[in-house]
């Protein structure tokens, strides 16, 4: 599949010599093509296995160079895993992972030189300052003074930690903490970079600062593999988005092609009375091009209803007033991923990890 | 179309072994560096490294002194810093245990493995960085131990030798601490067992009394274990006396006991 042209501004990053030739190299040359054939990452096949638990089962999916991928699934379903294998942090137990053309396993060194990695876990020191850390990981490099202070300069900059720089990081709110870890892994300018859950823990402001961050590194180019919990969030930035349930690959393509499975926007609401349940359903029948969707335990009901959010909750509220039935918490919101798992495996985005949270309302299918 | 183009991978050349290990000496040194820099940032840290110290000197100096008999020409105070510069160097490895598993707890080894620096760097960087907290942490005992009464009665080359030999010690140990925190992982688990091997290992050893003072069974146990022999080698070196059977001695236990847990730390780095 080929992937998104998104101009050829970086990739003579992609093509630097090993180091430490590359350490004086003062920037990257514009022109040069990468250096290997096919896509960014390969992943054949992938098993990886922890005692009984089973985090990989056979994942196979490709990001092609300049593209953006989001690996979209829920609590346990081995996103992180299929990150550190890439990573050359874990061996996979079978199966095969190419990244930039080399193979994870076999040549893990030619990996790391070409690779960057922010994610759950942070490579801050938090008594040293955000520019002191930046010095640490550009001398780990290998890059050269002038170049290290270069580089960090403009990641400072652009990730709008300038003013802090000179702080240690310990007193950084959490979203600067997460932008200076992403300076940190981009520093040796990767060829592909990984990003695991980077906004996990953030509020939505600091959240939509990443987002705003990432939208610009990939729109310079940077070949991206990122995983998330939120359908949003890929939908935001991935070009395409591969959908892990429980080690395996449940479904792949674009956010609008996965939206559109679910049927787009959702209304749903409870029924107060939990015996008028099967009537409100009946009531919203031919609404919409999909059956609504109850979960008894709950008296939740939630139908798919394409583009036309507000006009089909006006017909919603006329239907349900006209049948006599009272409800609550009635709206109409994007999909999220619990309606891409509804619409895929007919069950909730539960957590593979245990059972799932008893808050957690269970779908059953409509009728 | 999967892989059916043969990828030709970016050039990583293969570096030469002069190569690799100036690369790798460099990785040390920036790890080093960061080690110091953290240390020198927290002011409680250094605090608690030469307060510890300080204090048993003076415990076991004026509280459990006067009761402890001891044949060595200055008295107890004599006999005593020896031993308090062994423990002190050995507990120094406390730190190296619990910071790395803190370390491996964050994910901050994590990311450094996914970088391309030597798989030997940060552990040695740790080593590098704690040799040059141990050389000012016994430079200040032997201050303190001159300020209540301590002298060296051997001139002042034995004095440097038992300084390095301090210092090699205490390094030797934090390999040991080095692979406890990598492998276990824990903080609190990595602190509490470095109090079940240190402990007995430190106290039931010549440091603070004479081994010939414990009941027998005790005595080959003390007698014979490396932190004894390295102390009474301490000992000779500050107040006279044979020098070589222990110099001999406690070279072979250090190289081994450096030679085992280097790689078994290495090995648990890669692994973390
Ligand atoms: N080191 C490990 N030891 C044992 N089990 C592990 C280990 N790492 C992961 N697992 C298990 O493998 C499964 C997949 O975990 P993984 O961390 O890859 O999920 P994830 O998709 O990243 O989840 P999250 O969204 O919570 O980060 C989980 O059941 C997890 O408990
Ligand atoms: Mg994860």
């Amino acid at each position: 599949m080929p992937a998104r042209d998104r101009g050829s501004g970086h990739r003579g990053t992609l093509a630097r010599p090993a180091r430490p030739g590359w350490a004086g190299r003062a920037g990257p040359a514009a022109t040069s093509p990468p250096r290997w054939e096919g896509p960014a990452v390969v992943v054949e096949d992938l098993r990886k296995s922890y005692g009984a638990v089973r985090a990989l089962r056979g994942v196979d999916f490709e990001v092609g160079q300049g593209q953006v991928l989001g690996l979209l699934g829920p609590n346990g379903a081995g996103k992180t895993t299929a990150v550190r294998i890439l990573t050359t942090l874990v061996v996979p137990d079978g199966g095969r992972a190419l990244v930039a053309g080399h193979d994870v396993a076999r040549s893990p060194a030619a990996v790391r030189e070409l690779i960057g990695l922010a994610g759950q876990a942070t490579a801050i020191q938090e008594e040293l300052t955000g520019r002191e850390n930046l010095d640490i990981v550009g001398r780990l490099y290998h890059l050269d003074p002038k170049t290290r202070r270069r580089r960090a300069e403009e990641l400072l900059e652009r990730l709008e930690l300038a003013d802090a720089a000179d702080r240690p990081a310990k007193g950084y709110s959490g979203g600067m903490q997460r932008r200076l870890d992403l300076a940190l892994s981009l520093l040796s300018r990767p060829a592909v970079l990984f990003l695991d859950e980077p906004t996990t823990g953030l509020d939505p402001r600091s959240r939509l600062a990443m987002w705003a961050v990432i939208r610009e590194l990939v729109a310079a180019g940077t070949t991206l593999l990122l995983t998330t919990q939120y359908l949003e969030e890929a939908d935001e930035l991935a070009d395409r988005i591969v959908v892990v349930d429980q080690g395996r690959v449940i479904a792949e393509g674009t956010a609008a092609e996965l939206k559109g499975r679910v049927g787009g926007e959702v209304i749903e609401f409870q029924v107060l009375d939990r015996t008028q349940l099967e009537r409100a359903a009946a009531a919203l029948a031919g609404l919409s091009a999909h059956e609504p969707s109850v979960d008894p335990e709950a008296a939740h009901v939630r139908l798919a209803v394409g583009e036309r959010g507000s006009s089909s909750l006006v017909e919603t509220v006329r239907r349900l007033d006209a049948a006599g039935i009272a409800t609550e918490g009635l709206a109409v919101r994007r999909p999220s991923l619990d309606d891409v798992f509804l619409a895929l495996t007919g069950h909730g985005a539960a957590s593979s990890d245990g059972p799932p949270t008893p808050t957690r309302p269970r779908w059953g299918r409509g009728h | 179309m999967r892989a059916e183009v043969d990828p030709l991978p970016p050039v990583v050349r293969a570096p030469s072994v002069a190569t690799a290990a100036r690369s790798a000496l460099a990785d040390v040194a920036t790890l080093t560096r960061r080690e110091l820099l953290v240390w020198l940032r927290n002011p409680s840290l250094i605090f608690f490294t030469f307060v510890q110290p300080v204090m048993f000197v003076l415990l076991f100096r004026y509280v459990f002194g006067g009761a402890i008999p001891v044949r060595v020409p200055g008295g107890y105070v004599d006999f005593l810093m020896p031993g308090i510069i062994a423990q002190t160097s050995a507990f120094a490895s406390f730190g190296t245990a619990i910071a790395l598993a803190r370390q491996v707890q964050l994910g901050m080894i994590d990311r450094l493995r996914a970088m391309p620096i030597a798989r030997s760097a940060v552990l040695l960087g740790r080593l590098a960085a704690d040799t040059a907290r141990l050389v000012v942490t016994v430079v200040l005992l032997l201050g303190v131990g001159y300020a209540v009464g301590f002298r060296f009665h051997n001139g002042i080359v034995p004095a440097l030798l038992l300084v390095v030999l301090a210092v090699a010690f205490g390094a030797v140990i934090c390999t040991v601490s080095g692979f406890v925190g990598l492998r276990i992982r824990d903080e609190e688990a990595v602190g509490s067992f470095g109090l079940v091997w240190l402990f007995p290992l430190t106290f039931v050893s010549s440091a603070f009394v004479p081994v010939t003072s414990m009941p027998g069974w005790l005595q080959a146990f003390a007698k014979n274990q490396p932190v004894t022999i390295v102390i009474d080698e301490l000992r000779a070196l500050a107040l006279g006396g044979p020098l070589q059977l222990h110099a001999w001695q406690s070279a072979l236990w250090l190289a081994g006991i450096a030679l085992v847990f280097v790689p078994l730390a290495v090995r648990a780095y890669r692994r973390a």
